[in-house]
Order: structure tokens, then sequence, then C-alpha cells
């Protein structure tokens, strides 16, 4: 399968010929394929939020290529333009974002500068806001009014309403409550399959990752050292753990079983279902 | 035992248009012991910021009322008394830095409580070396990770000599790394200086850490008591939006599926060595 | 990007002019000033220029910094030069078209308006590049408290200064941050006419501005949690004291603008 979004070599120097040079991305090659759910997890400062603000052309390259459908976004002004509409990109905190008087309007800002005709303006908002649970009576409202959750769906849903076949998100449970991050995350989930959409989670949780996602890519130091289906990442627990990002804890319990020496066959368990198949099986008699 | 703060059937409700007539805090009784680590824990909107608001009177009871060392925090004459028994952490460390040089936000409150020069600069270096900046003394604070950016709010407030220091959801904004450090750095407070540590947070490994887990949920207490025994009451905590550590819902689930395990592993290791014992069994 | 921007930017080192007393730089600057509009010819303006330039070597402040910082004055700078070149009307007439009339008069304050300037900017500059700002407001404070007697807030508005310094970083970062997210979604901030590019600023300032007063909210309750209780009965880590090298600095400083005036108003120079 072709990749819907991908980087080549893909490098990022900030503040290039001062004291303060810094190097954010050093070749790096990146893919999203279509309909996958990608996780990106590093440390503050690994060059996470560089990448993925490459990923829809709010960085220029310093070099190297950003391809969405196999064309370089960079192709033209109009090119980059659409990359904005066609990968969504949710920012840290978006609900410090939000700007206008009532929250259909600001879920409609999006749509708007796509320049869609009102009806299908009305169609966008209404389903996006649909997608992170807000209620019809909450559209008229100024956002100001809501809590700290709802208005980080109001900006969710602002971008979820342009219908990106890529939508980013990054760190979009941070600083929330556990009821409200199931609930975002089950939003996430929900637009990825009704729209058959490309998600790339950034988020610094590795529970979180284990759960959502079907491949993690690891960036630690403007490099992607590894990256696979979450068994593969969480099996360089020692490598992970030295770039400051560890492991879910239920791995880590079933590292210290293996280590105690039970016969546990399974090398990477690293969601809660599974470790309680592969616990309850052991005790049936058969080897997990 | 001593109590540092004592919140007698405190009750309180926000006055504004928004969150009108809303009981946020609903006949909460709780007192503090002096060097204990509380972990107060709740969702958004339980009513433990407004706790923490009131335990150095920047909020003020409506009903009931609340002593810091013995003074009522409604005594205003004994504001600056509160306050320097009491110290407070916000979530944002942004917004509670004042000055532009690391050292000099330190100074603040010494500064503030008239303490003579000589003895601030020893405060300052002193309080900078306890969380592990030192070598940040002379730099600007906007240029520091959020890990150390708090910190260094921690420290501003250690400078005063607080006997008690309240965090709001101090790791809300911060990486893993810097959530490691603080957490750390806070637990230090209490087991080297004998500080007070009231603990907000709605993250159940930071809450585990305490000596005593209080649960909020709409204004009331709804669970008090050690981490260990607070989290195994999970059907509890599952009702107010609240989930407990990995290790402890692992071993829940196994109880589910017919296991009768103890419910009280609240680290990896612990939680290795109630499965392996069941097993050997 | 917006992080470049070095106005107003403080470079920490250890040099007799960054070890000077705040006090004394910005007398010195005063002083400097008042010497910069009494200068009137060659002479008055070289002496001042021979005080700035030691001042920079001195400072080891970069004469590239130095350049740097008047990148945003350079419209300001070309915009007098030429409205001060018309103005003239004395000496030797050396261009007439229609009412506007080019004169070596004019010519030549012209070109003294554009070394004022000019030197003016790069004074004030290196105050503030090798002073921290919180000894500047410290150094203010300090030599405006006597209006205290005549009810001027002087410990607050220092307060307010000091505060406003250290939330100019936090607020680019901010701004930088909400245009991002912003054009994330499509906004164009950087085509169409005066009216649509004013109109584009709208989901930016309302963000901004909505946090701001939210960190301002944030910070005074944090500041009131720190006993902050007013200027009264509060300390200082640091003391300003005036060194030797303090009176010295002012002697000289005062011996150039005597000198200056002298020039000036007893030999018309």
């Amino acid at each position: 399968m072709e990749p819907i979004l991908e980087t080549r070599g893909l490098c990022c120097v900030y503040s290039q010929g001062t004291p303060f040079q810094h190097t954010a991305l050093d070749h790096v090659d990146f893919q999203a394929y279509p309909g996958e759910y990608v996780g990106i997890i590093g440390h503050t400062g690994s060059g996470k939020s560089t990448l993925i603000q490459h990923l829809n052309g709010l960085l220029k390259p310093t070099d190297g290529q950003v391809l969405l459908h196999g064309k370089d976004i960079w192709e033209s002004k109009a090119s980059v333009r659409q990359a904005k509409f066609h990968v969504g990109l949710v920012f840290q905190y978006p609900e410090y974002q939000l700007f206008e008087e009532t929250v259909y309007q600001d879920i409609a800002f999006g749509p708007k500068n796509m320049k869609l005709s009102t009806d299908e303006i009305d169609r966008r908002v209404r389903q996006a806001a649909g997608f992170v649970g807000l209620r019809e009576d909450q559209l008229q409202k100024s956002p100001f009014e809501l809590s700290g959750g709802q208005k980080r769906r109001v900006a969710i849903a602002g971008v979820i309403a342009m219908e990106p076949e890529v939508l980013i998100l990054d760190e979009p449970t941070a600083g929330l409550d556990p009821a409200a991050r199931d609930a975002i995350l089950a939003n996430i989930r929900d637009y990825q399959q009704s729209n058959n959409a490309t998600i790339i989670l950034v988020s610094h949780s590795m529970e979180e990752v284990a759960r959502s996602v079907d491949r993690i890519v690891v960036v630690n130091d403007a490099v992607i050292p590894f990256s696979g289906t979450p068994r593969e990442v969480f099996s360089h627990s020692d490598e992970l753990r030295k770039m400051g990002l560890g492991i879910p804890q239920v791995t880590q319990v079933f590292q210290r079983l293996r280590e105690m020496g039970m016969p546990i066959e399974d090398d990477c368990v690293y969601t809660m279902e599974d470790a309680v198949k592969a616990l309850l099986e052991l005790r049936k008699g058969g080897r997990a | 035992m001593n109590h540092i703060i004592e919140l007698d059937n405190v009750s309180f409700r926000y006055t504004d248009e928004e969150r009108q007539g809303r009981l946020v805090l609903d006949g909460v009784t709780l007192a503090i012991a002096q060097g204990s680590f509380v972990a107060v824990l709740g969702h958004n909107g339980s009513g433990k910021s407004t706790l923490a608001k009131h335990m150095n009177a920047i909020l003020l009871p409506a009903g009931g009322s609340v002593y810091v060392d013995g003074i009522s925090t409604a005594d205003e004459e004994r504001l600056l008394d509160i306050r320097r028994t009491v110290g407070m952490v916000f979530q944002n460390p942004d917004n509670q830095i004042v000055a532009n040089v690391v050292e000099e936000d330190v100074a603040f409150a010494p500064e503030n409580l008239g303490v003579p020069s000589e003895e601030i600069r020893r405060r300052v270096d002193a309080t900078l070396k306890l969380v592990g900046m030192s070598k940040y003394a002379k730099h600007a604070p906007h240029r520091l990770s959020g890990g150390q950016k708090q910190r260094i709010a921690i420290a501003g407030v250690i400078a005063m000599h607080p006997r008690c220091i309240v965090l709001d959801e101090p790791t809300a904004m911060l990486d893993p790394i810097g959530r490691e450090d603080v957490l750390r750095t806070i637990t230090r407070l209490n087991r080297e200086q004998g500080i007070t540590v009231v603990l907000i947070t709605h993250h159940m490994d930071e809450a585990a850490r305490a000596d005593r887990l209080v649960v909020m949920n709409r204004g009331k207490v709804i669970q008090d008591g050690p981490p260990r025994e607070v989290f195994q009451q999970v059907e509890a905590l599952k009702a107010v939006g609240l989930t407990v550590p990995e290790t402890v819902e692992l071993l829940y689930r196994l109880n589910q599926a017919g296991e009768r395990l103890p419910l009280d592993a609240l680290s990896v290791e612990e939680c290795a060595k109630v499965i392996y014992q069941a097993y050997q069994a | 990007m917006l992080k470049d921007i070095t106005l107003g930017q403080y470079f920490p080192g250890n040099t007799v002019v960054h070890r000077l007393d705040p006090r004394t730089k910005i007398l010195l600057v005063l002083v400097y000033i008042i010497a910069l509009f009494q200068a009137k010819s060659f002479v008055s303006y070289g002496i001042l220029l021979v005080f700035l330039l030691v001042s920079v070597r001195l400072s080891k402040v970069g004469a590239k910094a130095l350049l740097r910082g008047m990148k945003p004055v350079v419209v300001i700078l070309i915009f007098t030069g030429i409205l001060n070149l018309f103005y003239g009307t004395t000496g030797r007439e050396l261009f007439h078209w229609g009412i506007l009339t080019i004169t070596t008069g004019g010519v030549k304050t012209a070109f003294f308006m554009i070394v004022r300037i000019l030197m003016l900017i790069s004074g004030t500059f290196l105050l503030t590049y090798t002073t921290s700002p919180i000894l500047l407001t410290d150094g203010l404070e300090n030599l405006l408290s006597p209006l205290k007697k005549v009810k001027v807030p002087v410990h607050e508005l220092a307060m307010m200064m000091s505060i406003a310094l250290r939330f100019i970083p936090t607020l680019i970062e901010e701004t930088d941050k909400i245009m991002s997210a912003q054009k994330a979604r499509g906004a164009d901030f950087d085509s169409g006419n005066l009216l649509d590019k004013a109109k584009a600023l709208v989901p930016l300032l309302v963000p901004l501005f909505v946090s701001a007063f939210r960190r301002a909210d944030e910070l005074a309750t944090a500041m009131e949690c720190r006993c902050y209780h007013g200027g009264e009965g509060r300390t200082r880590l640091r003391q300003l004291a005036y060194a030797g090298i303090d009176w010295a600095a002012l002697a000289i400083g005062g011996a150039v603008l005597v000198a200056v005036c002298v020039l000036a108003y007893g030999f018309g120079w």
C-alpha cells in the first residue's frame, strides 16, 4: 500500500547560522498509511512537535520533502494551503485558540476558510460537534462559558469539521481526568472509523498509546530510532527507558514475572486485556 | 496529633453567573497532620481545587471554618501569617514566576516578608540546592523546561520557610521526565525537611505515593485513608470517574475472572509478587 | 520568526559597563541624551561619539548586535532624514522643483538629525543590553523614590514594568503558537488588503487577550500567596550600592555634558 503521507530525508534546522543553531530533525523518513492509527512518542525536545508541524505544511523543511498522496506539498502556494485542509492538526491545549462568539462559529472557522457553501459548512459543523459529543443547545453558547473539557472538544471539532484525511493530535488528553480522557480517545476512534481517516496521536502516556494505536513511531534526538507495532516497540524496553520514555506498567509486571521464572511465552504483553487473558490461560494449565 | 490545617464543615459556592448556585464544597471536614503527605484525588469539577484554595485563605468558606495552625482564615489581621505558613503551588508554572532571573524569583517571597538581604541570599542558595536547580540561579525562567520551571515555583514558595505546601495539580502540564522530577522534589521536601504536603492531582500513580489519600466527589470527601486501602475500592472509584493504578486494575480484573488476590499492590514489584505467589500455590 | 526579536534584550556579561550600578548607567544615559540635544557642531558630536564608542568597546557588546537593533527604526530614520532635507532653508540652494527646495543647510540638518537618532538609540540600547531588566527597574525605582513623597506609585510602576518584561517572551511564544494553530485551520495572515489583514488578526488577538487576562489573574493570586502586599516593608535580595567606579563614571559623564554645553552656548558650536 502507498503511504498517504510521508516524509523523505526531512531535515529541520532552527536559527541557522546563529549561535543558537539547533537541528530539530535530521533526515527523517516517516510514513502514515490510509486508515492507520499511528502513535508518535518522544520526550519534550525530541523533535516530535517539529515533525508534526511539517506534516501539514506549517513549517517548511530545511531539506527533504513532505509528500501527500505522493506529491510534494511545497510544489505550489495552493498545494501548501490545501495540505492544511487534508492534514488536520490539533495542537496541545487547543482550547486556548477559541475566539468566536459562539461554539458554532468557532467550529465553522476552518470550513469557512475552505470556502465551502453555507449548507456544507452547516452539515460539517453539526457532524463534527456530534463526533465530540457536544449537544445541539451548546452550539449557540459562547465557547468561553464552557468547562475546560468541553472547550477542548470544541477545539477538536474545529479541526474535524475540515474533514481531514489525516488527523494529527498533539497530546489531546493532557490535563484531563480519566473519564474525559477516555471520552476524547473514543471520539477520535469514531472519527477514524466513520471517515476511514488516518490518525496520528502524539502522546507522553505509554498506556494511552498502547491501548489506541496500530503502530508506534519513536522520535528521539531528531531521528526515528525505531518504529513498529506496540509489541515490537515495547520490546525495546531498555532503550525506551534510556530515552526517558518507559513502558506500560502491565508490560513491566510481565517482564518481572518472567524474570521470577513464570512460564510466560509472550515476551511483550502491553494491554490489560492481553495480560488478563495470558494469566488466566496459564491458570488453566495451558502455557500463555 | 498536631494539625497544621483543619477544615470544619466547610461549604462554598461561587457567586458568579455561570456557576451560580452549585455547591462546590459541601460540608467538608478534614484535618491535615503536621508533617504528613496527603493526596487529594478527584475528577475535574469535584471541588478539589476549591478545597485547596481554602487552605491559605485565597477563598473563604461560605459556611464552616478553616484553621491554619490554629488561626481562622477569616482573620484578616493574620493573613500574612497564614500565607507564610501554608505555601501554594499552581498548575501553570509560567503564571507564578514573577521575576526575570531564577534567583530573583526565589527571593520574591522573602523580600515581601522583609527578610534582611544576607538572609535572603542564604535562603535562595539553600532552596535552589534543595530543588536541584542551583546551576540555573542566573538563568531566565522562560528558557527552562516545564519541570524545571515548576521546581523554581516550588523553590519560590519554600523560600518563605512554610510549614506546609499545597500543590494544585503541579504536574498536569509536564512531560513524564518533568513530572518525575517534581514528584521526587516534593517527596524529598516532605521526608527530609518535614514539610507537610497536600498534593491535589488526578494521576493515580502520584496519589499512590502519599501517606494518606482523600477522594473528592461533588464537593464531598467520599474516601479517606492510606492509598493502599483506598485503591482497593475499585468500584467506588470507577463510579466517580476515577481509575486505579494499572497494577491494581490488573489484580482486580483477575479477581473478577475468579481469582482471589489481595488488591493492595501499588508498585510493579508488589504486583508481580502477588501474582507469582498466587500461581505458585 | 517572532522569537528572533532582540529589542531591549539583555546580553549577560561581566565587563566594567555591566558592573556599573544601574542608577549610574541610567543617569549617564540621561546626561548623554541631554548633551546630544545640545550638540550643534561636528566637534560636540565628535566628543559624544567618542564617549559612546569607548562605552561600547568597554561593554564588549558587538557593533553587530547594536546595529541589528536598529533595523526596526530604519524607516523612521529615512523618513526623518527626508523631511529634514526639505525643511532647512538656510545656506546655498542645491535643488529646486516646485515647492521642494534642498539647501546645504537642509542637508546639514538632515545629516545631524540622523546621526542624533542613531546615537540616541545606540546609547539607550547599550543600557538595556548591559543591564538586566530587573536591575534596570530596581535602578529606576530607586532613582524615582523621592517622588513617593508626592504620592507617585513608584514601587507599583516598577513592579508593573518588571512583570511586563518577564511576560514579553511568554506572550511572544504564545502568539507564535496561536498563529500556528489558526493557520492549521486555514487562517491567512499574509494576503489580502489592509482590511482583510486587520480582520485576519481577530482569531489571533482574541485568544491572546483572553490568555493574557487569565495569566494576569493567576499571577496575582500566586503573588498574594507569596505574601506580596505592596512595597511597604519590602527588602531586596540585592542592595544597590555606588562604588568608586560609579563615581568615576558619573564624573566623566558630567564633564562631557559640561564640555558640550560650553561649546554650544559659549562658542556657538
